[in-house]
């Protein structure tokens, strides 16, 4: 059997506007199995990122139910959300959302002391991780004196730092230039090898290919899915 | 973690130097001004409470003449309408311990080229106990030298000073004084009093036997008549009967019937010293409450410097919670930051408060007590201060909701 990580049931989400209600995501339904790498893409204002926000527990759908590693987030306390979103989730931003004041070091350490790691134990992982992201060297710089894709390299590592079982990811590559796109998309490709479940939100094809299933939003409901595909066949297709 | 966030909050302070200066600087001067206002207002209690108790305790003076009235003598003459028999009078009396004709006047001395104008005060041996006045040097008179007249006299430090040198090369015990061009041979020298609650100067005073100082000193209008006469109570509990019973034993033995003006006025000088003494704890308590509004100021100011903090770093707090950080973690963070300010500012203030409470004292000479319970107090305040000012804005961001406050430009 293969286990879900998340699984969306009739999901709405609607913003409350000066104008009424706005609805966004419409009937949203999909199952991602563990270890699977989905790419979302779609048109402009389709929904996507809404739809990625409450998949990170950032936000809360109008309606519908989100399971969350057998665990539906509708009914957990906001402590236990906040535990889900430093252990269970590594989400990756567009604009890479990095401490402008902390150091690299520091930031990829920042989840660890929201999970109660000891200051030793918190810089000997981070600093593993930014090795892992080729950034040993610019530990100590700010994240000002680093290009975009060297940022989201940290931005990757913080992320990972708490051994997440599930990233996600809104436009990983959207500000990066398409040489540092592909070397972003490595570091992925390498961690869903790992077994990471990843889920990624792309306007471009190429990037999309990189993942095992595609997913197309058009305007708030998901038109078009490739389909779970089972871990055992994964291996068949891209080794 | 709590070191994590203490370093944290540290770091958010130093980010933005001049305005964490100018919002402690409020603080700094909340806290300065009470521990110095304190420091003024303890000092100036503890100077009132000497005084008092320099004066001696459960005390009461009977004064010649009729009670003021709205501040002016009545006028019936020069004459003091008291005399050493009224004084022997009240030894009798229930509850009185000590009784002691006083009379005084002024008087001009002379030691070697030294010239003085002091106070000379004739009493009996017993005054000395009374005021609870002891010598520094010598020996006070007894009964025999009232009895007797002799001219005998117990100097204060100031006439000492001003008659025999700053130095102590000079023993002025023995040596012969001229007061008034009548020779007097030194008895002994007074404790040091310092000054009554009026601020005039105890030590410049001579003290001699009553009886020299009638007969020898300052002439006499009516033999044995004296200006004053200090009685002594035995304790707090009896001073109103005390005071009534002097006031009927006086009128009885001057004749003087009821309903009409007396010729003398008794006065409770433990009552006077008391009031002034809670005018001083009232003044204290003033002066420390109008710098508590300073410290009040400095708080609002942390608020409203914590509240543009935390509207600058709403997506700082986004991205916290996105990567897990709890309610209380924010909380935590932004209410450490503000007491953090509150604190180094409080040990400032501090700082500066003693400073100026010394700097108070060596140029105005007036006394100052810096008790460990005002800085105590000041820290405490200071510290709640930057919890209650503090927590509304570390509130405000811990309920931010994360993805609105990611959103945040
Ligand atoms: N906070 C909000 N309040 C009101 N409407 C919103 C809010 N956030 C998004 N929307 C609207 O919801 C729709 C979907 O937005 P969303 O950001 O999910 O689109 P997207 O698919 O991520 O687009 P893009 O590819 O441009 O990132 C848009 O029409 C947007 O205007
Ligand atoms: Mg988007």
């Amino acid at each position: 059997m293969q286990q879900s990580v998340i699984e969306v049931n009739h999901l709405y989400k609607a913003y409350q506007t000066a104008a009424g209600d706005f609805p966004v995501l419409k009937d949203v339904n999909l199952q991602v199995l563990s270890g699977d790498y989905v790419a979302i893409m779609g048109p402009s204002g389709s929904g996507k990122s809404t739809f990625m926000n409450i998949l990170g527990c950032l936000d809360m759908p109008t309606a519908g139910s989100y399971v969350l590693d057998g665990y539906a987030v509708a009914t957990m306390a906001a402590d236990q959300v906040a535990k889900v979103r430093n252990q269970t989730i590594g989400f990756v931003f567009q604009g890479f959302n990095l401490l402008a004041r902390a150091s690299l070091l520091d930031n990829v350490a920042l989840p660890l002391v929201y999970a109660g790691v000891s200051k030793e134990a918190r810089h000997a992982r981070a600093s593993l991780l930014l090795e892992k992201v080729g950034l040993s060297k610019h530990m100590h710089s700010h994240p000002n004196q680093i290009s975009g894709g060297q940022q989201q390299r940290v931005a990757i590592a913080r992320a990972l730092v708490n051994q997440p079982r599930l990233i996600l990811a809104d436009e990983p590559t959207g500000n990066l230039d398409s040489t540092t796109s592909e070397e972003i998309m490595a570091i992925f490709d390498g961690l869903n090898q790992e077994g990471i479940t990843i889920v990624l939100v792309t306007h471009e094809t190429d990037i999309a290919e990189h993942a095992k299933r595609q997913v197309r939003f058009l305007d708030g409901r998901i038109v078009q899915d490739t389909g779970a595909v089972a871990s055992t066949e994964i291996g068949h297709d891209h080794v | 973690m709590f070191s994590a966030m203490l370093g944290e909050a540290w770091h958010a302070m130093g980010a933005n130097r001049l305005r964490t200066f100018l919002t402690m600087l409020g603080m700094v001067i909340g806290v300065g001004a009470v521990v110095l206002m304190m420091a003024i207002g303890q000092g100036a209690e503890a100077s009132v409470k000497r005084s008092i108790s320099a004066m001696g305790s459960h005390l009461f003076v009977v004064l010649s003449g009729p009670p003021r009235m709205g501040g002016a003598r009545t006028a019936t003459g020069n004459a003091p309408s008291l005399n050493v028999r009224d004084a022997n009078a009240i030894v009798e009396l229930y509850g009185v311990v000590g009784v002691a004709p006083v009379t005084m006047g002024k008087g001009q001395v002379v030691y070697a080229s030294n010239n003085w104008n002091t106070d000379i005060i004739g009493t009996t041996a017993e005054y000395m106990d009374i005021r609870g006045w002891g010598l520094s040097a010598g020996y006070p008179f007894s009964t025999s030298d009232t009895r007797s007249a002799t001219r005998v006299a117990l100097l204060g430090k100031t006439v000492v000073q001003n008659l025999f040198g700053e130095e102590d090369d000079v023993d002025p015990i023995g040596k012969t004084i001229r007061i008034n061009q009548r020779p007097f041979v030194v008895l002994g020298v007074l404790d040091s009093k310092g000054q009554t609650l009026d601020g005039r100067d105890q030590d410049d005073t001579i003290i001699v036997p009553l009886t020299t100082a009638q007969r020898k000193l300052f002439g006499n209008q009516l033999p044995g008549t004296v200006r004053q006469i200090m009685v002594q109570a035995e304790s707090d509990n009896v001073m109103s009967m005390v005071e009534d019973a002097l006031n009927s034993l006086l009128n009885q033995r001057h004749n003087i019937r009821e309903g009409a003006d007396s010729d003398f006025s008794v006065r409770n000088l433990t009552a006077i010293a008391n009031s002034a003494a809670e005018t001083a704890r009232t003044m204290s308590l003033l002066l420390g409450a109008i710098a508590s509004v300073s410290l009040l100021v400095g708080g609002i100011g942390i608020m409203n410097i914590m509240l543009v903090s935390v509207t600058e770093r709403t997506r700082e707090i986004g991205i916290r919670m996105a990567i897990g950080a709890r309610e209380r973690d924010i909380l935590m963070q932004f209410l450490l930051e503000a007491i953090m300010i509150s604190i180094v500012g409080c040990l400032i203030g501090i700082a500066i408060g003693v400073t100026g409470a010394v700097l108070v004292s060596v140029f105005t000479q007036a006394e100052v007590i810096v008790s460990s319970a005002s800085v105590l107090i000041a820290f405490s305040v200071a510290a709640s201060i930057g919890v209650f000012f503090g927590f509304y804005p570390a509130r405000k961001a811990a309920r931010l909701n994360p993805i609105e406050a990611l959103r945040y430009q």
